[in-house]
């Protein structure tokens, strides 16, 4: 108890030296250098974003697709989806078929080596090879994810600011339209149109899903417009002669794009979640398109015998959104202007030997 | 104040119609119900398509044929609620009624057992601000943020449930299991405790031998098939209550606090005997409440008896004491009822169930038998939604205790010399419970729609499975209805939530404004 309250007299002391560590950090730096060098120190939100650009990249590039549709770029892995190589059959635990050859123990202890194999995630239960299923569902997720996110943002952004800048009749019939919408459960709606849509192609459904998607946003963005339109600048602004559309882009939405990137990231998470919550149950993506949900689903019932079917499209999932949200939590440190960096205790004494210099040098 | 209720109980109406407005006509644009029976080939199909749309009112345009539906449901107000007919020819009331309860039991059970986890979880994390235990409780948030509930779901079927039952069979705790769950309970106390390095070897140290050798007795003596406390446990530990709630809410230098709650926990234990004959003679949630009743009325007389200045507190305390002492005696209740439990031929042995949230086969006449298969039944899936929902709330109790730790009056409240639990209990945590609580209501509502996917993992016959079986069957008045209690639950909660923050909160006042 004693310890603390020490602690906590000592920080009031170190304050105005924690003060200029950190405005000298950000001297002479742009408001987007700034937020770049925060982000960059928050670890977690660095390890996932280099984590997300991998899967992303990885998904993207392993199979053949078709460049508007005519060219076909090869992918590197040597399976498609559609392709039906044999059955592998024995060395695998528990006499089950198809078994993962993925090994990450050195040989030297008595493992099979590091490699990959010829089916590193196995394969499902005609043969077809896992990796490439898996991958196939992770670009699914991920392509549902960001038409929804982007949608989603674009509708919750105009909506929002519309109706926090005009405020009056528009911003109460926006609102109310709002409050309406917030009111049925994402899953009942999703399922609603999963069940009818879903057969139309993953995009389409994203499409939809994400018209459905903007809600939340649209209500924090109505209030930051509601604040910082009453601020000095945007008075000065108008004195000036700015236009309205100039004062929303120029002058309101730069200053709240803080808010905004950090909501998306979590609208991007729960896309994913929704996305795949909803082919489980069978209302979004459906046969014979792929998706991570629709993996899991397909395959649940053979988790005692062959648990791979179920770890990997679960592992990506659970990794994609992590990744999310820890860059979303990055972004919201970096974006705060209040947040404040623990100052270790070298920089600490760093600045007290160069305080105590400076004294010296007077 | 009454206007205010008034008025926004009127835009709770306005919303309600609204969202089910915007719904309905979603649903009956997506769906067709009789497109089924178009593709039929019974030779009597356009007598069935005839017949269902004179039944459903089909002919009329969804935006008016919502307006029939409203008026049936706007029966609720005398009393006579209609929510149309299903498919199946029932009335959608009666299968409500049949879900809604089942649904309700699951969600209360998840979002108190999430809150009060994660409150306790958040607290501390917040009071060991950038620890090692604060960085890794971070991470398990948001790993549980990401995860998705149906495979959760699966999981704790598969490994929780099927492997737990198999080990029941033969129920041997291997070395390697008592060391691990002595590590991660001594990391765990450690760092909660937190301190000089030295503090934290002894503490690490003693939660190891504490919890490892409390699972070796366990796996040696075959606990696990045949549990109980017994009346000197259950007084050791309610001693144990007593000196924890003492501290937490008054501090042990208040003696006569400590006094009136030693003395309601040796109670507890003088009462075993009699509190079992009545368990055993007179079973039944009726005779559970009566005692609950007389235990609050004499842990007041307690209170009141060893108090006598400042009394609320002491009370207080002696109230907290005997509702978890006497848990702990029903708890051992359960326990004992455990092996008779596992015995019956419909559990044989395998206790943890993976659907339903009922053995139907269980011969239901002894309370504690049924009662206790409830709570079985309830176990997976609370677990699932627990995990997914106690995320937000370890995140919430952080950034709100951190914030209200920046506060002047908690800078006021230790310049004036009170002790840090005083500054903690009395100042910060109380001011933290204010959003919290608000948080809690409406968080109640939210899971229920969470709990659809839980529901349907598990097999239950909840709101959630109802919904699912409207979308597929296109059964508009059974989506509707489900939709219309699950809105009104979530209208409502939002609605007390805002008038518990202005109860709580003395700067909000309601009515004067808005």
């Amino acid at each position: 108890m004693a310890r603390k309250s020490k602690a906590s007299v000592e920080s009031t002391e170190v304050l105005s030296g924690e003060n200029a560590i950190q405005n000298k950090e950000i001297e002479g730096l742009s408001q987007g250098q700034i937020v770049r060098k925060r982000f960059f120190r928050h670890r977690a939100a660095v390890i996932s974003l280099v984590t997300l650009i991998v899967i992303v990249i990885m998904a993207f590039t392993a199979l053949d697709f078709r460049l508007f549709g005519i060219w076909r770029v090869p992918g590197w892995w040597r399976w498609t989806p559609e392709d039906l190589p044999e059955l592998r059959f024995g060395d695998c635990p528990n006499d089950t078929v198809g078994c993962p050859t993925i090994s990450f123990m050195p040989k030297f202890l008595g493992g099979h080596g590091i490699g990959l194999g010829r089916h590193p995630f196995g394969q499902d239960d005609i043969g077809r090879d896992f990796f490439a299923l898996v991958m196939k569902g992770t670009q699914r997720s991920i392509s549902v994810m960001v038409i929804i996110g982007s949608i989603g943002a674009t509708l919750g952004v105009i909506v929002g600011s519309i109706a926090g800048f005009y405020r009056g009749r528009i911003d109460a019939i926006l609102m109310r339209f709002v409050d309406f919408m917030i009111t049925i459960p994402v899953i009942i709606i999703g399922s609603v149109i999963g069940y009818r849509y879903g057969n139309l192609g993953a995009t389409f459904l994203a499409l939809l899903l994400g018209l459905f998607a903007w809600t939340g946003l649209s209500r924090l963005v109505r209030g930051e417009f509601l604040s910082l339109r009453e601020r000095e600048f945007v008075d000065a602004a108008r004195v000036a002669g700015a236009t309205n559309k100039r004062i929303i882009f120029k002058h309101i939405l730069p200053n709240a794009v803080g808010v905004i990137i950090v909501s998306v990231t979590l609208l991007l998470s729960g896309a994913i979640l929704l996305e795949t919550a909803l082919s489980y149950i069978g209302f979004g993506v459906v046969p014979p398109d792929v998706s991570l949900g629709l993996l899991i689903s397909q395959y649940q019932d053979s988790f005692t015998t062959r648990p791979w079917l179920f770890w990997y499209p679960g592992l990506f999932i659970i990794s994609i959104a992590l990744s999310i949200n820890f860059i979303g939590d990055g972004l919201r440190d970096a974006f705060d202007p209040r947040q404040r960096r623990r100052i270790s205790k070298k920089e600490r004494q760093d600045s007290a030997t160069a305080k105590k210099l400076a004294q010296a040098n007077d | 104040m009454t206007a205010f209720i008034l008025r926004r109980l009127g835009v709770l109406g306005v919303i309600l119609f609204g969202s089910s407005f915007i719904l309905y006509n979603i649903a009956a644009i997506s769906g067709d119900p009789t497109a089924d029976l178009r593709l039929s080939t019974d030779p009597n199909r356009d007598f069935l398509i005839a017949s269902l749309t004179r039944e459903l009112q089909l002919d009329v345009p969804p935006p008016l044929r919502y307006f029939l539906w409203l008026k049936g449901v706007l029966g609720i107000f005398v009393g006579n609620p209609n929510f149309g007919m299903g498919r199946d020819g029932s009335a959608v009331v009666d299968s409500l009624a049949l879900a809604l309860p089942v649904t309700l039991r699951l969600v209360a059970a998840a979002t108190l057992l999430a809150a009060i986890l994660g409150i306790m979880i958040g607290i501390v994390t917040a009071l060991r601000q950038y620890s090692r235990f604060d960085y890794s409780m971070t991470f398990i948030a948001f790993l549980l943020f990401s995860l998705p509930v149906f495979w959760v779901a699966v999981l704790l079927k598969e490994y929780l449930a099927i492997s737990f039952n198999n080990f029941l069979r033969e129920p041997q705790i291997p070395m390697r299991w008592i060391i691990g769950i002595g590590l991660i309970s001594g990391l765990f106390w450690a760092s909660v405790i937190g301190g000089s390095r030295k503090t934290f070897w002894t503490a690490f140290a003693v939660a190891f031998a504490a919890s490892s050798s409390l699972v070796a007795i366990f796996g040696a003596t075959g606990w696990l098939l045949n549990p109980s406390l017994g009346p000197i446990v259950v007084l050791l530990l309610s001693i144990g209550i007593a000196f924890g709630v003492t501290q937490l809410s008054v501090g042990l230098i208040n003696k006569a606090a400590l006094r009136a709650s030693l003395t309601m926990a040796g109670l507890s234990v003088v009462a075993y005997y009699p509190v079992n004959w009545v368990f055993d003679n007179y079973p039944g949630s009726l005779s559970i409440f009566l005692m609950a009743c007389v235990l609050i009325t004499t842990a007041v007389f307690i209170g009141l008896a060893f108090s006598k200045i400042d009394r609320a507190p002491i009370v207080r305390t002696t109230i907290i004491t005997a509702i978890l002492s006497a848990s702990l005696v029903i708890v051992d209740k359960y326990m004992q009822t455990w092996k008779p439990y596992m015995q019956t031929d419909a559990i044989n042995y395998r206790p943890v169930p993976t659907v339903g949230q009922r053995n139907d086969l269980l011969d239901s006449s002894d309370f504690w038998i049924s009662s206790l298969d409830v709570i079985t039944h309830l176990f997976l899936p609370t677990l699932a939604l627990t995990l997914i929902g106690f995320a937000g709330y370890i995140r919430f109790a952080r950034g709100t205790l951190l914030e209200v730790l920046n506060q002047d009056y908690i800078r006021t409240a230790r310049a004036k010399g009170l002790s840090e639990r005083t500054v903690i209990m009395r100042h910060a945590f109380r001011n933290t419970m204010i959003p919290m609580a608000t948080i809690l209501v409406a968080d109640f509502a939210g899971v229920v729609g969470g709990a659809f996917i839980t529901e349907s993992v598990f097999a239950w016959s909840g709101m959630g499975t109802l919904a699912l079986q409207g979308i597929r069957s296109q059964d508009l008045n059974l989506l509707m209805g489900v939709f219309f209690i699950t809105a009104t639950m979530a209208v409502l909660a939002n609605f007390v939530a805002d008038l518990l923050y202005s109860a709580l909160d003395p700067r909000i006042r309601v009515g004067s404004g808005a």
